[in-house]
């Protein structure tokens, strides 16, 4: 109890994991747009549109997480020298984020598309013999129908998000929480299960109360059919 | 379903067999074949100190261990060699997996309280790695508005931050040859950790681009770990050392592993006398 003391009070702890929630957060709402707009190519009639998405998401589907971030690091800002920042820091965090988002679009691209699956055929012929076009059906019918059988998927995706978000630290964003727990294990040896049980339950504390509100978001909004 | 339960129970059973048995392979396999065995652990991604290539083993930390075995009685088919990444050490030397570790193993207080340290052999200090044609940096008080990389886990680089250039911008790569890739690159103005891994870095793979500043600004004490309260084998790993280094293999194993790279270690703390396992310190 005491070593746990000494750690939390000496380490930011607490600030590791506001970083690795500020990544999800802001990689969330970018992947969630991204994934949108991939899954309205994905149903779209025109077949160059489809073709890209669905390309889009088998790549960076089987694409190690780890792969991407080494090469938005290496390859993107180090060779390309596309930056977002002069300051390291900054640049860096904006390069995960990017990484993450560009992974984690795919997988919400799917997790729509299987809320869309949910949506009766019947839903698209009523939307389009009422006479409207491709996105108002999308966007008004389909869709809305779509997130509401997709919550629990999307939930999923949103956890795995979470913790992937530990791989930053392949991008050089030193501060979350993965790079912490090496550099306490580095100086404390001696505490290193302590140090393990720090980070597990941080993350178990995280994730319990957004799989309970999943679920409980995925039964009260799925449409009754 | 009773029975479905018990070619379940059965099918896992075996599987834990076999992965028990792929496990235990090599060891024991290992104590079958020779009599005694030794088992040390070394790093494997260290050029210079510890480096594997091929099924050869090479570098300062490899010819250390060697030459104690050796004192101990073993030869060198007698030895197996085992990675020992920096996190898993401890647990390497509690568990009994390895006799000993020579692995850049700096002494400290925190460390010495799960194992024993005999030593130290080598006294490092942190230093900088830069480009061959870098004229601006002279030591670590040069570096403000430069930017430094060092490796995840590592606290060189923030060092450097605090003590030396608050204006100084870090970046933490997974391991040195991605740093290194970024220094050659153009992304970073210097590399910062140990001199001596440094040095073994610029020779594998600076092909003469590199070069160390030579102002080192810590002491890192290498010692040899071994498992807490084994004092006999720290005892006789010191007196294998003493004879290393009285006998001239030491300073001819230094420079065979530095070769090329023009590093002379800090003479004011090399070759160590005292193997007293002191903790590493700073100079500031």
């Amino acid at each position: 109890m005491d070593d746990l003391l000494t750690l939390v009070g000496q380490y930011n702890v607490l600030g590791a994991f506001a970083v690795n929630i500020e990544l999800t957060l802001w990689s969330g709402l970018f992947s969630l747009i991204l994934g949108v707009v991939l899954v309205m190519m994905r149903i779209s009639p025109i077949p160059s549109l489809r073709g890209f998405s669905s390309a889009y998401v088998e790549l960076f589907k089987n694409m190690p997480l780890t792969i991407i971030m080494v090469l938005m690091v290496l390859a993107v800002f180090g060779q390309l020298k596309i930056q977002f920042s002069k300051t390291f820091s900054v640049n860096f965090f904006w390069l995960a984020v990017t990484g993450l988002t560009l992974y984690t679009a795919a997988f919400v691209c799917e997790s729509l598309r299987s809320g869309i699956n949910t949506v009766p055929l019947g839903q698209a012929e009523a939307a389009r013999s009422l006479g409207l076009n491709f996105t108002q059906s999308a966007t008004m019918i389909i869709l809305p129908q779509a997130f509401r059988g997709a919550v629990a998927p999307l939930g999923n995706t949103f956890i795995a998000l979470l913790k992937n978000s530990t791989v930053a630290a392949a991008a050089s964003v030193s501060t979350e929480t993965s790079s912490l727990m090496s550099t306490m294990i580095e100086y404390n040896a001696n505490v290193i299960v302590t140090i393990f049980l720090i980070f597990a339950f941080g993350y178990v504390i995280l994730i319990i109360p957004i799989g309970l509100l999943t679920t409980w978001l995925s039964n009260t909004l799925a449409v009754r059919r | 379903m009773r029975s479905f339960a018990q070619k379940a129970l059965a099918v896992a059973a075996a599987v834990s067999a076999v992965a028990s048995l792929t496990a235990c392979g090599g060891s024991s396999a290992a104590t079958d074949s020779g009599g005694k065995k030794i088992t040390i652990g070394i790093k494997f991604d260290q050029p210079g100190l510890g480096f594997k290539q091929g099924s050869s083993y090479t570098g300062f930390d490899v010819d250390v261990a060697r030459y104690v075995a050796k004192d101990l009685g073993y030869s060198d088919s007698q030895i197996v060699w085992k990675e020992a990444p920096s996190k898993q050490r401890e647990a390497l030397l509690q568990n009994g997996d390895v006799d000993m570790v020579v692995a850049t193993y700096s002494i400290t207080d925190k460390r010495k309280q799960v194992v024993d340290f005999a030593g130290p052999y080598f006294v490092a200090g942190q230093d900088l790695l830069v480009r061959a044609n870098e004229k601006s940096i002279k030591g670590p008080n040069s570096l403000n508005g430069k930017n430094l990389c060092s490796v995840t886990g590592s606290t060189s680089a923030q060092t450097v931050k605090d003590h030396f250039a608050n204006k100084v911008q870090l970046m933490e790569q997974t391991g040195y040859a991605e740093c290194v890739t970024a220094l050659i690159s153009g992304t970073v103005d210097a590399v910062t950790t140990d001199d001596i891994i440094l040095a073994g870095l610029a020779s594998a793979k600076g092909g003469g681009n590199l070069k160390l500043v030579g102002k080192p600004f810590t002491q890192e004490r290498y010692g040899i770990g071994v498992k807490k309260g084994d004092t006999a084998m720290v005892k006789k790993i010191n007196a294998a050392l003493k004879k290393m280094e009285a006998d001239g293999s030491w300073q001819k194993d230094l420079a065979s592993a530095t070769k090329g790279t023009g590093y002379k270690p800090n003479s004011k703390y090399n070759p160590p006398t005292d193997f007293d396992a002191q903790s590493s310190s700073t100079d500031f």
